[in-house]
């Protein structure tokens, strides 16, 4: 798990503003300007080096990742080192790989899908003791997963579920926050008018949530969707209490067994490194392609 | 559940066969609900329940420990035994020594650099934004792995600077370690905050800012008393999950303790319980640590959201 729960908070983006008329004090301004860039340039080296030494580090091969320096090239292994990574133990890496896909693509789904149709029947639909239950749904955001995580692993074990999928995929599809998030969406994006209309056209009201306020909630949707996937992206210690089994671990409790062995055989450092890239990248394509979407989430809706 | 009287809100337009259409979306908010709740049910509110039961017993081995264990009733047995347990009370200990470090450098890092950012040049806010936010697509393990290395002599291009400058730095002394968890959590969270307080910063009236420049107030005291207070809430709420983060904190200090083996496995709250669950099999003292965190959560959370709110209303 991360150390801090992701949300989103109540403010809105605006447009960036004209340009507020200064003064004029050209050259100190123009010193203040430089200084403000140099500090951030600064704190975006110590942002981006991380990321750098990886990829720089998964093109070495073991001997040079010691030998040579850190920010230098070595022989270009990268390939090589892919090879290694694929081939490692039976390719018990694509695995890990096809299991993280399965948790946390699938899980998040469904998961999405759960918590927008929950949300979806709080805003639309008027039944006794909805507020309590939906009081439910608030504690349940309260409550960390983290600190349920023991209490779930003793309740699968004594259901025999422990080491099988379903102890990973199961509690990634509960997702209190979401339901919250979609009852906001639900009230802003689908207006009430709409789903009589349908009504009166005579579409049942799965039809109508299918085809009518599903397209609306896109968006919202998305951005559930995120919060979920990062959230079982992250899922560390669920994984390492609920799995033994090898074959059914995410990748990232994999890396963990692999660094967990290294110091006994160093020959799993290259692999750890290049397991760790192919593990970002796709994640970092992502977000640098749903940008729209991670921001609306972090600034759009509004919270407690 | 309470499912049953499901009718229709904003009805406006009503007739034909009302009673049947009611039946029709009693069945609609059963199927939208269900599914949610029942897994809800079965995730967070019977774990808790069945984890209450089993605080209440103690594993005991029989006779000389040949016959393996029984399972006796203890009462409050566990939660007296994690309380007066130095390791369990150090490890709240822990993070609070982590969250007086952590939570300065982080607030005041994405405070200040959100206020940079917003009189950046137009261009280079996008990309120091993307380039702040970056780190948080990385999961928190890959990350912890990444600074680990990263802190190893002989890989790491930080410590062979540090060297270069004559900084003798062990990241993984006692002493330095929590630094060094600390650092991890920065990376991956300054930047993510920065973006909040940054929206936050955005929704600021322009006139607001204007009345002050008027006013004669430089950069910095419009930063510092109107932009910032304008945010406080924000500020606030960022408080708030990060004490309720902090208290959840494992996979950094997991992996960091790898080498720096002075930590030992019980050093925080969640790690605590792991080592009582899987190295000493004691689910019983588990099960009442976990509880006792989930109070600690929520006192938390109430406590801040207080504070916050007085806050607030003093301003």
């Amino acid at each position: 798990m991360s150390t801090q729960t992701a949300r989103p908070v109540r403010t809105t983006v605006q447009a960036p503003p004209p340009p507020i008329p200064q003064p004029p004090r050209a050259p100190r301004q123009l010193t203040s300007k430089l200084a403000v860039h140099a500090v951030l340039l600064v704190f975006a080296l110590y942002t981006l080096m991380p990321l750098t030494w990886l990829v720089i580090a998964a093109t070495k091969n073991y001997r040079d990742l010691f030998a040579t320096n850190p920010f230098a090239l070595g022989d270009f292994n990268l390939w090589h080192n892919l090879g290694e990574l694929l081939a490692y133990n039976d390719g018990i890496y694509s695995r890990w790989l096809a299991n993280s896909v399965l948790y946390t693509v699938v899980g998040s789904l469904l998961s999405t899908l759960i918590s927008v149709a929950c949300g979806y029947a709080f805003d639309k639909y008027e039944f006794k003791g909805k507020e309590s239950l939906f009081g439910l749904v608030l504690v349940g955001v309260l409550v960390p997963a983290t600190v349920v995580q023991l209490p779930l692993y003793l309740l699968a074990s004594e259901a025999g579920l422990v080491n099988t999928y379903w102890a990973v995929l199961i509690p990634s599809l509960v997702n209190p926050f979401g339901v919250y998030l979609a009852r906001v969406f639900s009230e802003g994006y689908v207006p009430g008018e709409v789903l009589e209309a349908a009504r009166v056209d005579g579409a049942g009201e799965l039809r109508t949530f299918v085809s009518v306020s599903l397209p609306m909630l896109a968006p919202g949707f998305m951005t559930i969707f995120l919060f979920s996937f990062t959230a079982s992206w992250n899922n560390f210690y669920g994984a390492l209490m609920m799995l033994n089994d090898e074959e059914l671990y995410p990748v990232n409790l994999g890396l963990y067994a692999w660094q967990k062995s290294v110091y006994q055989q160093p020959e799993l450092y290259p692999l750890v490194i290049i397991g760790a890239l192919v593990a970002v990248l796709p994640l970092i394509v992502a977000f640098l392609c749903l940008q729209r979407f991670w921001r609306s989430g972090l600034t759009a809706g509004a919270v407690k | 559940m309470a499912v049953q009287l499901a009718r229709p809100v904003k009805s406006l337009a009503t007739g034909g066969s009302s009673s049947s259409r009611r039946r029709h979306q009693r069945g609609a908010v059963a199927l939208f609900m269900v599914p949610f709740f029942v897994l809800f049910a079965a995730v967070t509110l019977a774990p808790l329940g069945y984890a209450a039961w089993m605080s209440l017993f103690r594993e005991e081995s029989s006779g000389l420990g040949f016959g393996g264990t029984e399972r006796v009733f203890a009462g409050i047995g566990n939660f007296t035994e994690a309380l007066t347990d130095p390791a369990f009370l150090g490890s709240f200990g822990h993070i609070a020594v982590y969250c007086l470090i952590y939570i300065p450098v982080m607030i005041g890092g994405a405070l200040a650099l959100a206020l940079l950012v917003d009189s950046a040049l137009t261009r280079a806010k996008r990309f120091f934004q993307i380039a702040y936010y970056l780190p948080h697509a990385v999961p928190g393990l890959v990350a912890s792995i990444i600074w680990l290395y990263l802190y190893t002599p002989g890989l790491s291009p930080v410590t062979e600077a540090l060297q270069g400058l004559g900084v003798h730095w062990n990241f993984f002394g006692a002493d330095e370690a929590l630094y060094s968890i600390v650092n991890v959590s920065a990376w991956q969270w300054i930047g993510y905050n920065m973006i909040i307080f940054y929206a936050g910063l955005q929704a600021i009236p322009r006139e607001t800012l204007e009345a002050a420049t008027v006013d004669g107030a430089g950069a910095f005291r419009t930063a510092f008393q109107v932009k910032v207070p304008m945010i406080r809430s924000t500020v606030v709420l960022t408080l708030l999950f990060t004490c309720v983060g902090a208290i959840q904190l494992f996979d950094a200090p997991k992996l960091i303790q790898l080498r720096a083996t002075e930590l030992g496995s019980e050093w925080s709250p969640t790690m605590y319980i792991y080592a009582q669950a899987f190295e000493s099999r004691d689910y019983g003292l588990a099960a009442a640590a976990s509880l006792l965190l989930a109070l600690v959560a929520g006192l938390l959370s109430f406590v801040v959201t207080k504070l916050g709110n007085r806050w607030k209303a003093a301003a």
